[in-house]
């Protein structure tokens, strides 16, 4: 009985991933116990509780509402990472297809001033061609993915901080605010705001991420597409031989990809939450972080949902730390062994089923040895 | 003119240690993307070393302290990919890519610590180094070098050597071609590796160091190093895997990355009125469009990225 549980997919991947969350854990318990001892415990237990932080139930909704508001993009970070994985590609570009989405959004919502569905839009079409580019090289030029992307990063950093210079504010680093210079583009609410005691920056991102996540399930696991897409993953002569337009699938995929880490970006800034620094210096985490919750998830875009609000809340927990004693890079850490232990997964559940094999093999002998012995008698 | 001469070898050097370090990795048939996270760990070992050297140790002594520390820095992390590559089997790329995302973590979070114990207002991730890096420097006629490009190029030369002349270069390089072929001949393939990637984070962790005492005289270990572990990459590829034209790889790209540098310098750059992004952009621009060009006859090594299985003989 045991045993069948344990033998299930789907149980085993979240036998791993409750294995690895334990054990990043614990190792950032550890580094935080070598850094000062004495507020060890309560660092951790911040970063564990986030906005259980306040002691009273409206703060915490507002700021589980926070947490909410950074999860969504998260999450689309996420879902662009494993749809590229599921096809065989490893998309560390989400983190630039975001950065060119932010671009996007924000410039046509500040300095072109279009409502929030057209700064949407625009996000989602600029990190499509942004993935499109990294597809194009490797369908046609044979450049690995994983480079063409990293180079991509920084190629789109700087280019969107030149961009964003034209719309930012005259004394600060930051764009302009939003809701000053262009109400119309800020993402509706649709009274979801009022769930989370008032808080402004809660808005249909939410809902929208989650739907995306449901249908890239649907579009990987039931569609022909999706069928036509992992193939080519698998192997790019095979798809070829049966028909399939390998290059024209390799191309869609990244750009598919890349317009959720855009879509992403849009649905971060168009909220308010945040205002893009045009001085930043290094690409933004969003993407990833995305990787992470993609590899802790199961690469199953629905655990995908999970992990993310996971990972978005260590992230924002690590604000809550002892400042004086530790830094909220903890959380960074933390997040980072995670995925290094994602790295394992597929090897404990290999030796996992060979050992669950072996000692059904065994009692298959114990029985049929036992049962030739009665028969003997 | 001097100055762009200056800072086109420094980041050469730099770009060309971690490259060569790369080299080593895949030639033994382990892909190593953590090279970025690499370096910042072997920046922070040579910086720490910096730090707390004795002030009147002689220059022989801190070069010597910095070298040996960002090295076995460098190496130690390495062992991160060695042990999750070789023993476990584990997807180079998500590990790697871990490294990176760690090496930043981890170094912000001991200098912080470092620098709040010394005195608790200090909550910056800087380490200074201005005296201790006098040390390095050697005045050439109106050019100032410093000893680590010495050492790029002695390391140039030492890996061509052992890649090409040694039987433990070729051992190396047949377990990244062939590795079920190397292992009948009896070569211990996982042994092999760990030799690779240990390397690798040798002169990745060298490299780290290099680079943080290129041109500025602290680092602020939240920025890592900005991608260079990632550039040495597209050099790596670039040169082929070969450290000849890694060397040439490294100039040019080394060139491009001053130029955003001392850009300013030039009349005609000046004249052109490009932001300074631009400048910023320009080598990753240029290395993408070269390996555009370059990646259609690809000479990696065959069987980079899958992990070792005795059972697949």
């Amino acid at each position: 009985m045991k045993n069948s549980l344990l033998k299930k997919d789907g149980f085993q991947t979240l036998l791993a991933s409750v294995m690895c969350i334990l054990v990043g854990l614990l190792v950032g318990y550890i580094a935080l116990l070598l850094i000062n001892p004495g507020g060890a415990w309560t660092a951790i237990s911040a970063i564990i509780k986030n906005f259980f932080y306040y002691p009273s139930g409206a703060a915490r909704l507002r700021y589980l509402g926070n947490t909410l508001v950074k999860t969504a993009p998260l999450l689309l970070c996420s879902l662009s990472v494993l749809f590229a994985y599921k096809v065989g590609l490893f998309n560390i570009g989400a983190a630039g297809q975001f950065v060119v989405g932010a671009g996007a959004s924000l410039y046509c919502a500040l300095g072109l001033g279009l409502p929030w569905y057209v700064c949407l839009l625009a996000a989602i079409l600029a990190g499509a061609i942004a993935g499109a580019i990294s597809g194009v090289l490797k369908a046609y030029c044979n450049v690995n993915e994983v480079i063409s992307c990293i180079m991509l990063n920084w190629i789109s950093l700087y280019g969107v901080n030149m961009l964003l210079n034209l719309v930012k504010e005259e004394t600060s680093p930051y764009t302009k605010n939003l809701k000053n210079v262009n109400p119309g583009a800020l993402l509706p609410s649709l009274g979801l705001g009022e769930l989370f005691s008032g808080s402004q920056y809660v808005t249909i991102a939410i809902p929208i991420a989650i739907v995306m996540a449901v249908l890239i399930w649907v579009v990987l696991s039931k569609t022909k597409l999706g069928y036509e897409l992992k193939a080519t993953g698998n192997n790019k002569n095979a798809a070829k031989y049966a028909g399939m337009q390998e290059n024209r699938n390799l191309i869609l995929t990244m750009a598919i990809a890349g317009g959720l880490a855009g879509m992403a970006a849009a649905l971060l800034y168009l909220t308010g939450f945040e205002q893009w620094s045009c001085s930043q210096s290094s690409v933004p985490g969003m993407g990833f972080n995305g990787i992470a919750a993609a590899f802790l998830g199961g690469l199953n875009p629905i655990g995908a949902i999970f992990s993310s609000y996971f990972i978005q809340h260590i992230t924002a927990g690590g604000a809550y730390v002892d400042k004086t004693m530790y830094c909220a890079q903890v959380s960074d850490f933390i997040s980072s062994i995670i995925i290094y232990l994602c790295g394992f997964v597929l090897f404990v559940k290999l030796s996992l089923n060979n050992r669950i094999a072996r000692s059904e093999e065994k009692k298959a002998t114990k029985q049929a040895g036992s049962s030739e012995k009665g028969g003997k008698k | 003119m001097v100055l762009l001469v200056q800072y086109t070898l420094i980041f050469a050097s730099v770009l060309l240690l971690v490259a060569l370090g790369g080299c080593f990795s895949e030639h033994s048939g382990v892909i190593n993307i953590g090279l970025e996270g690499i370096m910042v760990m072997g920046a922070l070992g040579g910086a720490l070393a910096m730090k707390y050297m004795p002030a009147g140790c002689g220059s022989v002594l801190m070069v010597l302290a910095v070298v040996l520390c960002s090295m076995a820095a460098g190496c130690l992390f390495s062992l991160l990919l060695a042990v999750a590559a070789v023993n476990f089997n584990a997807d180079q790329t998500i590990v790697g890519t871990a490294m990176n995302m760690l090496g930043t973590a981890a170094a912000t979070m001991i200098v912080k610590a470092i620098n709040t114990v010394e005195n608790p207002d200090n909550v910056s991730s800087t380490i200074q180094y201005f005296d201790q890096k006098k040390a390095f420097q050697i005045s050439l006629g109106g050019i100032e070098l410093n000893w680590f490009m010495l050492l790029a190029v002695i390391a140039l030369a030492v890996s061509f050597v052992v890649l090409y002349r040694t039987r433990f270069g070729l051992r190396l390089q047949a377990c990244g071609e062939h590795p079920q072929a190397a292992d009948s001949v009896g070569i211990d393939v996982y042994k092999m590796r760990y030799a690779g990637v240990l390397l690798s984070g040798l002169l990745g962790g060298l490299g780290g160091v290099v680079y943080i005492t290129a041109g500025v005289s602290e680092w602020k270990f939240e920025n890592g190093v900005a991608g260079f572990g990632f550039l040495s990459l597209a050099v790596m590829i670039f040169g082929q895997w070969k450290p000849q034209r890694i060397a040439l790889a490294a100039l040019l790209f080394g060139l491009f990355r001053a130029l955003s540098n001392v850009y300013t310098g030039f009349d005609f750059l000046v004249a052109l009125n490009l932001p300074s992004p631009v400048y910023n952009m320009l080598p990753y621009i240029i290395s993408l469009i070269v390996l555009a060009f370059t990646s259609k006859k690809s000479r990696a090594p065959k069987a980079e990225g899958i992990p070792y299985d005795k059972g697949s003989r």
